[in-house]
């Protein structure tokens, strides 16, 4: 995809201006670039071991020792946020870049294409929207088990339909631009005039779209993890955590949840807020 | 007009405007003065980038937030209108002074009603509720739209473009303004259109003496319808005077320069070349220490560089320019004479149509945009395909290409063989022998691709070059439409639009294709730019044979560069000839009407014809000739009933009219009774 990366080179400049500008794009940066610290050091800065269990310090609250108090189990609860970062920041990248890769395929064959070609597909991704996304993940989950590998795939292939949809509309407004005629006239293949003329021109709506997605994705993951059909114990996953523990807020021991659920929503908030200061970027 | 004559309308004292961007106030006007009396006709002309529009925006202060005026004042009616507070300045925006814009479409609201826009309007102006609607209906009246009460009833998109226009020049009228700020306002609009609604404009100024400051890159049109005329040039006046004298003899070499890379009259490829202006416009913002017109300018001495000329009287005019006594006399940069003869009309077609029908949709709504078109095309030939939008010229050169397949029956030959509707079934050598230049270089050239790569990739699948070849060939045709080397690492938002075209023109000549459909190659480029397209396209098809259809709304246009030209009527080929007898007559009826619609640069009025109505939809075509709702000399009732064959007038020279067809079946009528009395004697023996 060498066109891809000239084109990236030649506006570098003029987005990275107007990036900087972005007070979101800002914010968004520094708190994703908190977790992703996290995930990668977070085990050699964490006061506690977050797999260590101390059950005669279990239940504590906030303290001085332990700042987010502790679990049931009497592991320390800020080393187990600090480090849950990790799971969830592998899983969520991996299975938004499967989505962008099957969704720009799908999405350029629809585009490009149409006819049947798009019917076809179009009619078999609505047909598959049509089915809430959570009963396909139970069932692909039963059928294949629990691993990170499998969250990683069905996030993946479910959010690949949601950006093929995007990817499409954006190659119909290309479709049709005169270089597009020019390049048949060259007689170029169809995978050329697909993926080295039109591509390089949607790459600004794909990347949005990435973005948008992976907040998406990182919400799934939490929200599978709560089912229990994500990450399994003893990970120190927020939605896992949340998943065991929420049963004890009405017991007043609310920092067991608060904090993983405070997690995931500036993780998914810094997610949407570089997305948000990217299409400002891009969309120009 | 009961003003004092002493006050002009418009007065622009020293003005300069800047824009601030990368850090910087870049100047767009530089110390403009000018004014207009009321009642006044003032054209204001010049390339793009050269600051019209700002003025048109300062006038109004309606700059962008980046954009601040530096120096100078503007009075409009007397008021200075940088001072006057929130206010007064809506006053003056309501009741003052009103614009009109380019694009008609974009400048009303989609989702309202025309009435309800129109009403607004009035509401803004302070008339009374009740009067509104009243005074809306007698605007719409005023602006010659027939049964206004419908129109207000109706959408902007369910109006053509010029009743858009008329809308606007209605909603500009409805404060009866001291000032009509025109800012291209015909541009875009197809010539008969463009005719009508000028016709409409001098109408209006006859009997509401607003003045008029009219902003447009067409000579043509400001010379018909200003009294003076200014000619900007990177943000300063450069020659200012009575529109008739300034285009007779201009005195600034960047007049006399503009006026030469107009093709006009009889001027053709093969007998002269139009002159060009070398080099490009001064980037806004730059440091002038001199003439700003010097490093294209062929008298521009070591004064000229040095020294900013100033604004001074020379004769009958003003003219910003150290030597103006000289400017007549300013050589050409381009030579007029044709290097080589004119190799066009020998041989066997090279491309042949038969027949060709293009019909969208099917059963009630089928929309018949091409029907029934036949042509041919000689060896080294232009054929200029001539007609408004939806004419169906852009749909026929597609079909030709196999970018669109046509309906079943039509025809498409090659050097006598016969070609595939679509361009997946035709050979290589097929789709290589026809190629393109498309209308807009913007989306025709891929922006995230080099000049290199987009040249070189031609050369590569229509050349079947590699390596070493490549490169040398690709070297010499950059060489040929005169790119400079260093623009083949650029991508083509680095380039202007006249060096894009190079590119698409280069693209199209890199397999030496045997045909080149021209889609309005230079509609959307400046006219020095333009001279220079137009020049290259004749030399690269005196050099190399090809022929070309080359489509174009301009008719000065088409007639330098044609040959032959076939004119089109709602898909239809209504008359079809050489290129100077189209021009001299006899013609088609709508032929007549095109012709006589178009403003020439002596401002002489032609003998006008004007049509009425609007061009039918295709999907309703009119019974009989399609022309018959429209047509001046209509016969009877032989054009509502039977659709007149392409009859030939003269030889080579073919129309479609019942008119022509009498007079030509005249003769083989007499012989034909005189066979039949014939018969019946010989019956009778």
């Amino acid at each position: 995809m060498k066109g891809a990366t000239i084109v990236l080179s030649a506006r570098r400049q003029d987005v990275l201006a107007s990036l900087f500008r972005s007070s979101p794009f800002l914010i968004g940066l520094i708190i994703v670039a908190f977790w992703v610290i996290c995930a990668l050091f977070g085990s050699h800065i964490v006061p506690y071991d977050p797999y260590a269990e101390d059950i005669l310090n279990a239940l504590t609250p906030p303290s001085i020792e332990h700042w987010f108090g502790s679990d049931q189990l009497g592991r320390d609860i800020f080393s187990r946020v600090i480090v849950g970062s990790r799971d969830i920041l592998t899983v969520a990248p991996l299975a938004t870049i499967l989505a962008i890769c099957v969704g720009t395929v799908l999405g350029l064959l629809t585009g490009y294409f149409r006819g049947i070609v798009d019917d076809l597909i179009s009619r078999l991704i609505e047909a598959k929207m049509a089915i809430p996304s959570i009963i396909i993940a139970l069932l692909a989950i039963t059928a294949l088990g629990t691993s990170k590998m499998t969250v990683v795939i069905i996030i993946g292939l479910s959010f690949g339909t949601v950006v093929a949809r995007t990817v499409r509309s954006a190659v119909l407004s290309e479709r049709d631009l005169e270089y597009v005629a020019a390049a048949k006239l060259r007689r170029e293949s169809a995978v050329h005039i697909m993926f080295i003329e039109i591509l390089p021109n949607i790459l600004s709506p794909i990347l949005v779209e990435s973005t948008v997605r992976l907040g998406y994705a990182i919400f799934a993951v939490a929200t599978l993890s709560f089912i229990g059909f994500g990450l399994q114990p003893p990970s120190p996953d927020w939605g896992l955590a949340i998943s065991t523990n929420y049963a004890m807020v009405s017991g007043g021991y609310w920092w067991t949840v608060l904090f993983d659920a405070l997690a995931i929503a500036s993780l998914v908030i810094g997610v949407n807020l570089i997305a948000d200061g990217l299409h400002g970027a891009l969309d120009d | 007009m009961g003003r004092s004559m002493t006050e002009p309308a418009l007065c622009l004292n020293h003005l300069s405007v800047a824009y601030r961007s990368g850090g910087r106030d870049r100047a767009v006007l530089r110390d403009i003065s000018l004014k207009i009396a009321p009642g006044e006709a003032y054209g204001l002309v010049g390339e793009s980038g050269c600051g019209k529009s700002t003025v048109a925006l300062t006038v109004v202060r309606y700059l962008p937030r980046n954009g601040k005026v530096t120096g100078g004042s503007v009075a409009l009616d007397g008021a200075d209108v940088m001072r006057l507070g929130p206010e007064a300045l809506r006053d003056l925006r309501a009741k003052k002074v009103s614009m009109v814009y380019q694009d008609p479409g974009r400048a009303l609201n989609p989702s309202l009603k025309v009435g309800r826009q129109l009403v607004e309007v009035f509401e803004a102006v302070g008339v009374p509720p009740a009067e509104r609607e009243p005074r809306a209906l007698e605007t719409l009246k005023k602006v010659r739209i027939t049964d206004p009460g419908s129109v207000m009833q109706r959408y902007p998109h369910q109006l053509s473009g010029g009743m858009q226009q008329r809308v606007l020049i209605a909603m500009a009228l409805a404060s009866d303004p001291a000032m009509l700020i025109l800012d291209e306002p015909t541009t875009g609009l197809d010539a008969t259109v463009q005719a009508d609604v000028l016709d409409l404009i001098t109408d209006l100024r006859r009997e509401l003496g607003a003045s008029i400051l009219f902003i447009s890159h067409n000579l043509a049109v400001v010379a018909q319808m200003c009294d003076r005329v200014g000619v900007l040039y990177a943000g300063m006046l450069v020659e200012e005077g009575r529109t008739r004298e300034i285009l007779a003899s201009p005195r600034h070499p960047y007049t006399v320069a503009l006026l030469r890379c107009l093709p006009r009259g009889a001027q053709q490829k093969d007998v002269g070349r139009l002159d060009t202006i070398p080099g490009f416009l001064p980037t806004p913002g730059a440091l002038m220490s001199g003439c700003p017109f010097a490093e294209r300018c062929a008298l521009a001495d070591d004064r000229c560089r040095t020294e900013v000329p100033e604004l001074r009287e020379s004769g009958d005019r003003l003219v910003r320019c150290h030597y103006p006594e000289r400017a007549a006399d300013v050589p050409r940069s381009t030579p007029a004479d044709v290097a080589v003869p004119k190799p066009a009309g020998v041989g066997a077609p090279v491309l042949r149509a038969s027949n060709l029908s293009k019909t969208y949709g099917q059963g009630g709504g089928a929309i018949r945009v091409v029907a029934d078109v036949s042509l041919s095309l000689l060896p080294g030939e232009t054929l200029g395909l001539v007609g408004e939008s939806g004419s169906g010229k852009t749909t026929l050169a597609r079909m030709l290409l196999g970018l669109v397949p046509p309906d079943p029956g039509g025809l498409i030959e090659l050097d006598g063989k016969a070609l595939a509707a679509s361009l997946d079934r035709r050979r290589d050598e097929e789709v290589k022998a026809m190629q393109i230049i498309f209308q807009n270089p913007d989306s025709a050239l891929n922006r995230s691709h080099t000049v290199g790569h987009i040249i070189g990739r031609a050369l590569r699948r229509l050349g079947g070059l590699r390596g070493a070849d490549l490169d040398s060939r690709l070297d010499t045709l950059v060489a040929a439409v005169r790119l400079a080397p260093r623009y083949l690492a650029l991508r083509p938002r680095q380039l202007s639009g006249g060096l894009k075209q190079r590119v698409a023109i280069a693209r199209s000549f890199a397999g030496d294709p045997r045909v080149v459909v021209c889609d309005e190659p230079t509609s959307a480029l400046d006219v020095s730019v333009q001279a220079a397209i137009l020049n290259l396209l004749a030399e690269l098809q005196a050099a190399r044979a090809v022929s070309y259809i080359f489509i174009s709304h301009d008719l000065g246009v088409v007639r330098y560069l044609s040959d032959r030209i076939a004119v089109l009527y709602l898909g239809r080929i209504i008359e079809i000839g050489p290129s100077e007898r189209l021009f001299e007559g006899p013609n088609h009826p709508y032929t007549e009407a095109l012709l006589s619609a178009v403003p020439n640069i002596e401002g002489a009025q032609n003998a006008r014809i004007r049509l009425s109505g609007e061009i039918p939809s295709a999907a309703n075509p009119p019974r009989g000739c399609v022309f018959q709702n429209r047509c001046p000399r209509k016969l009877g009732a032989i054009c509502e009933t039977s659709d007149p064959p392409l009859a030939e007038a003269e030889p080579g020279h073919l129309i479609s009219c019942h008119i022509y067809e009498q007079q030509f079946l005249g003769a083989a009528e007499i012989q034909g009774q005189r066979r039949r009395t014939h018969d019946r004697k010989a019956e009778g023996v």
